[in-house]
């Protein structure tokens, strides 16, 4: 796209398009990093020639280089960053308009959820939520005003899987736009466009930035007219990401597979460890055995990922364990450098009222830990004395 | 405390743990729980930031509202505001608006079954005759942009409460230090911070200020779900430009009133818009509702073929988007800033094809002056019409 010092960026391994992307040497002074434009607007040299950038909201040659950077990774068209995953989602789920339905992911990301039942609804966004590990149940809800359907695979916080290729294959046969929060896999694990999705969103404060220091989101599209659409409402909304932040997610970009790599070691480990101790009621993770969807996520995905979920027995097990914790923080958030323990009951998913929370497995016994860098021996230790008695 | 003390200290006291004047940049997204089911007041970045929360309570109490919040732009944070909004409600509205207000009404609102109609807000008569039971609220900007028309903020707040309609004031041209809309009866402010506040033309930022307990529970729900708010290093560099405001201002408003007086009886330019000017229209409800006025004004050229030169010879002064920064910018609002409303309504309120924005900055003004005198001497010649 706009950055093409390296117009071979695209044919190369993972590994190498994190590090040369494209706009990884600033070109006015060779700089090994891209620089931070701190501004706001642009000199017009010449009313006739407009300068490519006029106004940051519209367009920052920061912001800009992150956006082409994640549709490199992701395989896309055109990237676009807003100020938080939230931002993102809910820039994305305007391409929709009153009257319109569109089909959700039944446990998908609390926040989202209230978006859809408590902001969209008032402006006639209607939506249902279904388990979308049940292809028949995705096509029985479609309705002859479902223009959209919206993915989250692994699910948050039990991490089921749906089938990318063969969903997004009857919703484009259906005339459905698909969109994929791709935020636990990363374009490192899985790449959704490949498969046949129109729109990939991140919340880009987990593991693309990795540090839980930068509240980023981000989105990718398929194909030009689409983008434009995006782009529109982008710069429409001002949604947009901040310089600053933009480039802090770069940096945290560039170790993305590194970081992966280390953090699902750990987590593969984990999660059978936890398989095994007597006081663990139930373990998510697509990795495992047993995983109802590991058969589907092998042939769509690269990796497992970092997050494992398990059942503690009950709500007061669970918060013992929290308490008893020494390595993991307790937080809201994930995918980080350190590991990250949450209780989504309290947390991310407050935001669900309580029944709904149930019927979607999202227990008090429920536990989501995202695993971080620190060594696999410390965190087990840690989690047994926390587990014990 | 005055005013402009008050800029000068913002998070000045903050800092509980070194005492640091300037409060930290707190680049995090996470917080530490201490225990479950106990916060430190701090869960999640998008929800409450450190460095974003000072900036959001001196926002607060510089606008004399209830509460503020801080997004990744000013549309960001009018967006924010429509959402308060639901299919099949109506809104009236400035007719001379920024072109991006109007593109996110007609654009992307309506889409939603939410409706605007276009009115001079200071028409008591004319805003009445727009109402309808579905109307939920007046959106004033005050003054206008580019023509800086001026609306008598507490009429039409009084108008508006009598109705039960929420007024909302854009109040990014004169900032609270020269105007506070929720005091003369605003409901809501909002800025594009990017501007004055902000005014180094380095920070993109919106602001949203409300008064009353259930409008700023309302929106701190919508901030928070819809997720469009100000990352912690634009809150610092917002900080930092606020404590300056009150100087800015001064030199802004100074400038302006200079270079629209100068403007005036040059003999190339047919009418200039200053509401600092006595034969403005809104000179007089400005002087009573404001304490000064901005940097910025518009005037209209004789010649529309002067247009293009005058902005190729400009040497000092910016030819770009925007307003509001330490730097003079000149911008042509039918080709930039309006470019998206349609030809015959920006005809209608008086944004043509000769019309100039300027948005004056804090050099010297003998130089500001100079240079653009020289650009329409330039151009004058250019067109053929000989010095001016």
């Amino acid at each position: 796209m706009t950055y093409s010092n390296d117009r071979h960026a695209g044919d190369r391994e993972f590994a190498t398009k994190l590090i040369h992307f494209g706009a990884e040497i600033d070109e006015a002074t060779g700089a090994s990093s891209v620089p931070i434009y701190q501004a706001s607007t642009f000199h017009h040299f010449d009313l006739e020639q407009p300068p490519k950038h006029d106004y940051s909201r519209s367009g920052n040659p920061t912001r800009e280089a992150l956006e082409s950077y994640i549709a490199l990774l992701e395989g896309g068209h055109r990237g676009f960053a807003f100020s938080s995953g939230m931002s993102a989602i809910s820039t994305a789920f305007l391409l929709l308009s009153a009257g319109d339905h569109v089909i959700v992911t039944e446990d998908v990301y609390g926040g989202t959820y209230r978006l859809l039942t408590t902001v969209l609804n008032r402006l006639a966004i209607e939506s249902t939520f279904v388990d979308m590990t049940d292809f028949e149940q995705v096509v029985a809800a479609r309705r002859p005003n479902t223009k959209a359907l919206f993915m989250e695979t692994p699910s948050n916080p039990t991490l089921k899987i749906t089938d990318i290729a063969r969903v997004a294959g009857w919703a484009k046969e259906h005339g459905l736009l698909t969109m994929l929060d791709n935020t636990f896999m990363t374009p490192y694990h899985q790449r959704p466009i490949e498969l046949g999705v129109d729109l990939v969103i991140h919340s880009a404060t987990k593991f693309l930035g990795g540090h839980s220091d930068v509240l980023a989101g981000l989105v990718v599209t398929a194909d030009e007219e689409l983008g434009r659409r995006v782009k529109a409402l982008q710069n429409g909304l001002g949604t947009v990401l901040g310089t600053q932040e933009s480039w802090l997610l770069m940096r945290g970009m560039k170790t993305l597979q590194v970081r992966m790599e280390a953090s699902e070691r750990c987590a593969r480990k984990l999660a059978q460890w936890l398989s095994e101790h007597p006081s663990v009621a139930r373990v998510y993770y697509p990795g495992l055995d047993g995983h109802p969807g590991k058969e589907i996520h092998e042939r769509q995905s690269q990796g497992y990922g970092a997050v494992v979920s398990f059942d503690a027995g009950s709500g007061e097990k669970a918060k013992k364990l929290l308490g008893k914790v020494r390595i993991p923080i307790v937080a809201v958030s994930l995918g980080a450098v350190e590991s990250i323990l949450s209780y989504p009951a309290m947390m991310s998913h407050a935001a669900m009222p309580a029944e709904v929370r149930a019927a979607r497995g999202i227990t008090d016994g429920l536990v989501r830990y995202s695993v971080g860098l620190e060594d696999i021996d410390d965190l087990i230790r840690d989690l047994e004395q926390a587990l014990e008695g | 405390m005055k005013i402009e003390s008050r800029l000068a200290q913002i998070g000045s006291r903050e800092d509980p743990v070194t005492g640091a004047v300037s409060f930290p940049v707190y680049q995090a997204t996470a917080f530490r729980h201490p225990k479950l089911g106990q916060s430190t007041g701090f869960d999640y970045a998008r929800t409450k930031s450190p460095t974003r929360a000072v900036l959001e309570e001196a926002a607060a109490q510089l606008e004399s509202g209830d509460r503020a919040f801080a997004c990744s732009s000013g549309m960001a944070a009018l967006q924010t505001i429509f959402a308060l909004f639901k299919q099949g409600d109506h809104l009236i509205v400035s007719l001379d608006l920024y072109g991006g207000t109007y593109r996110l009404l007609e654009r992307i609102m309506s889409r939603f079954g939410v409706t605007a109609s276009y009115v001079d807000t200071n028409d008591l008569d004319a805003l009445e005759s727009l109402r309808t039971p579905a109307t939920r609220a007046v959106l004033i900007e005050t003054p206008t942009n580019p023509l800086m028309m001026i609306t008598d903020i507490a009429a039409v707040a009084a108008w508006a409460k009598v109705h039960g309609l929420l007024t909302i004031v854009d109040n990014t041209l004169l900032t609270p230090l020269l105007q506070r809309p929720i005091e003369l009866g605003a409901d809501i402010v909002i800025h594009s911070a990017t501007k004055y506040l902000g005014g180094h033309n380095d920070v993109l930022a919106g602001l949203i200020v409300t008064k009353g307990q259930a409008l700023s529970d309302e929106m701190a729900f919508l901030h928070n779900s819809i997720g469009a708010v100000l990352g912690p290093q634009d809150s610092w560099l917002l900080m930092r430009g606020m404590k300056t405001l009150a100087l800015r201002m001064e030199r802004h408003e100074f400038n302006s009133v200079k270079l629209a007086e100068w403007l005036s009886t040059h003999p190339a330019v047919e009418a200039v818009y200053h509401p600092a000017l006595p034969d403005h229209p809104g000179h007089d409800i400005q002087k009573r509702q404001a304490s000064g006025s901005t940097g910025i004004f518009s005037f209209r050229m004789k010649d529309a073929r002067t247009v293009e030169p005058i902005l190729r010879h400009l040497q000092l002064i910016a030819f770009a988007e925007s307003l509001g920064g330490v730097e003079s910018l000149l911008t042509y609002p039918a080709v930039q800033t309006h470019a998206d409303i349609p030809e015959e309504i920006r005809r209608k309120v008086g944004v043509d094809d000769r019309l100039l924005r300027f948005s004056v900055g804090i050099e010297h003004i003998d130089d500001l002056i100079e240079d653009l005198g020289q650009a329409i001497e330039a151009a004058m010649a250019e067109i053929g019409g000989g010095r001016a």
